[in-house]
């Protein structure tokens, strides 16, 4: 299946068409969170991404599949400015990023929360201090911080680790501190790298929940990138709603609701080889996709 | 790409690297506590090896150097020979030779491990310069701490020779004083200043850029450090050469 690629500027009424949200409700929300416009990435003589183009829209998740070094990760450090494209725009809510300096990064990043693939906590800081690293440096006062990062631990579920260090934790422990961590401030935007990678598939689909909550609950616009399909089949086939009780749970989509706001989109070798729902994923005969997704 | 376009590279990324972190000094949010902690641990926790260091040196040079004096009938000069070696040459350079094995390994492999376990990305990702929050508070600590520690290396330095000199070779505490007192000038005393202020921004800046551009893992990280330690003392002997010669046509002392 043929990858998006977009030559010029697309006006709001084009991106809106291409959102999964069959309704826009408002011109904000036709507005990429996400764009990437013909981005091209070369290490040396080695491409990495080659003439990328795609959209994330307000509230969806956006799974990046594909082998390792297909150019996965890259794709989040350049939403991020960690690494600047070769040629091409990435737009952050409309905004072209693509020459901002480190400064202007900075401001860009506060209002984008980024779990990385080991969780990447700062081993001298406390899990307390880990979570409240963002506000620590925004000068918050201390009164204020520690109901925030509670609420935060409280969404991953690990209150009870919050005077740990990192070296206490397990691995999904510490991923889910990362997604606290990344949470703080409550952005818009979260970005995932590999956070399920090595984990138990119990921890692995505890992580997918969390995803799956900031998609349906928080209204986050994601990118999650994975190699594992189970994480696939979770988040294209599960929302999250809060019952009578006020509990979170986990429905799966059929007859009465199907899953809109989550898109599949594979790589390989830098390119773009299909984009679109989970279920054509499955029915596309791609040689590669389908030795991808029976592993053999 | 060759090995002077290499070094040419490299000289222009530390010099950024400084220039970087030097620029975020004045600016918020700033870094106190962070710049005392590392005060503490790269002066404070330097005392015992460069106590050791200077005390031992000074000891040693009057081990070397009173049977050649005496030979010549000059013994009563041993303080003035401990103490102008020390102040001009061996303090300042010994001193940074040991701070840059123990804080410049230190700062490069742990500046490398975080680089490995991205949490240098994690702190971008968060909004926060690591230059300023990393690179300059270690920068200052040092250059705050390797000028004092050069000072009392001096000032153990001269003790050793002095007890040696009493001690083993039964000289006169108030001769080996007043040598030394002879020896020293002002323009010693600023010499020994200014090195220790050139080596703390050579070892600081090397070590926190090997730290910062380390590749490939846990393996790397090891490269890395032993990278800056050599660069690091090479640079420090190199820059000695110049800054004593540059010292005396400045000073008028040549």
């Amino acid at each position: 299946m043929a990858a998006e690629i977009h030559t010029t500027a697309p006006t709001i009424s084009e991106n809106a068409a291409e959102s999964t949200f069959q309704e826009v409700d408002d011109r904000d929300r036709a507005i990429p969170a996400i764009e990437f416009r013909n981005v091209v990435l070369a290490f040396d003589d080695r491409v990495v991404l080659n003439k990328l183009s795609f959209k994330v829209m307000k509230g969806e998740t956006k799974i990046i599949l594909g082998g390792s070094g297909g150019g996965k990760s890259t794709i989040i450090k350049l939403v991020l400015g960690l690494l600047k494209p070769d040629e091409g725009q990435v737009l952050v809510d409309g905004v072209d990023i693509t020459n901002y300096s480190e400064q202007q990064m900075m401001r860009v990043r506060k209002n984008i929360g980024m779990v990385f693939q080991e969780g990447a906590l700062f081993d001298s800081l406390s899990v307390y201090d880990n979570v409240a690293y963002r506000l620590h440096e925004q000068g918050v006062p201390e009164d204020e911080v520690e109901p925030e990062v509670r609420r935060m631990l409280r969404f991953v579920n690990l209150e009870d680790a919050i005077d740990k260090m990192p070296i206490e934790l397990s691995g999904g422990m510490r991923r889910r501190v990362g997604i606290a961590r990344a949470l703080v401030g409550d952005p818009k935007i979260v970005l995932f790298d590999e956070p399920t990678a090595g984990l138990d598939p119990p921890t692995a689909r505890t992580i997918c929940e969390l995803a799956m909550k900031l998609r349906d609950l928080e209204d986050v616009s994601s990118i999650f990138v994975t190699h594992e399909m189970n994480n696939v089949q979770y988040i294209c086939s599960e929302y999250a709603v809060v019952d009578e009780d006020g509990k979170v749970i986990f429905e799966r989509e059929g007859e009465r609701l199907c899953l809109t706001n989550s898109k599949v989109m594979m790589m390989r070798e830098g390119k773009i080889i299909f984009s679109g729902t989970d279920e054509a994923l499955r029915r596309s005969e791609d040689q590669y996709i389908q030795r991808f997704l029976r592993g053999h | 790409m060759n090995f002077a376009t290499r070094a040419l590279l490299e000289l222009q990324e530390t010099t950024l690297l400084a220039a970087r972190a030097f620029g975020g000094v004045f600016k918020r949010p700033r870094y106190i506590p962070e710049t005392i902690a590392q005060m503490d641990a790269i002066g404070v926790g330097s005392l015992t090896i460069i106590i050791l260091t200077g005390f031992f040196t000074g000891g040693v040079l009057t081990v070397q150097t009173f049977p050649t004096l005496k030979a010549y009938g000059a013994q009563s000069q041993t303080g003035y020979l401990v103490a102008v070696s020390l102040v001009r040459e061996l303090g300042p350079v010994l001193c940074a030779l040991m701070v840059t094995g123990r804080v410049g390994s230190a700062i490069s492999a742990e500046l490398g491990s975080m680089v490995v376990s991205q949490q240098i990305d994690a702190m971008r990702a968060l909004g926060t310069d690591p230059i300023r929050k990393l690179v300059a508070p270690r920068l200052f600590a040092l250059l705050v701490s390797l000028p004092l520690l050069t000072v009392l290396a001096d000032v153990l330095g001269i003790f050793g020779g002095w007890v040696t000199a009493v001690a083993l070779y039964s000289v006169s505490s108030s001769v080996f004083l007043s040598a030394v007192r002879d020896a020293i000038t002002t323009d010693d005393l600023i010499g020994g200043i200014v090195k220790p202020i050139v080596f703390s921004l050579i070892i600081g800046t090397i070590a926190c850029r090997q730290g910062l551009s380390t590749e490939g893992g846990t393996v790397g990280v090891g490269r890395s450090t032993t990278r800056a330690v050599v660069m690091a003392s090479i640079i420090v002997i190199i820059a000695d050469y110049f800054l004593a010669k540059a010292l005396q046509v400045i000073l008028g002392t040549q």
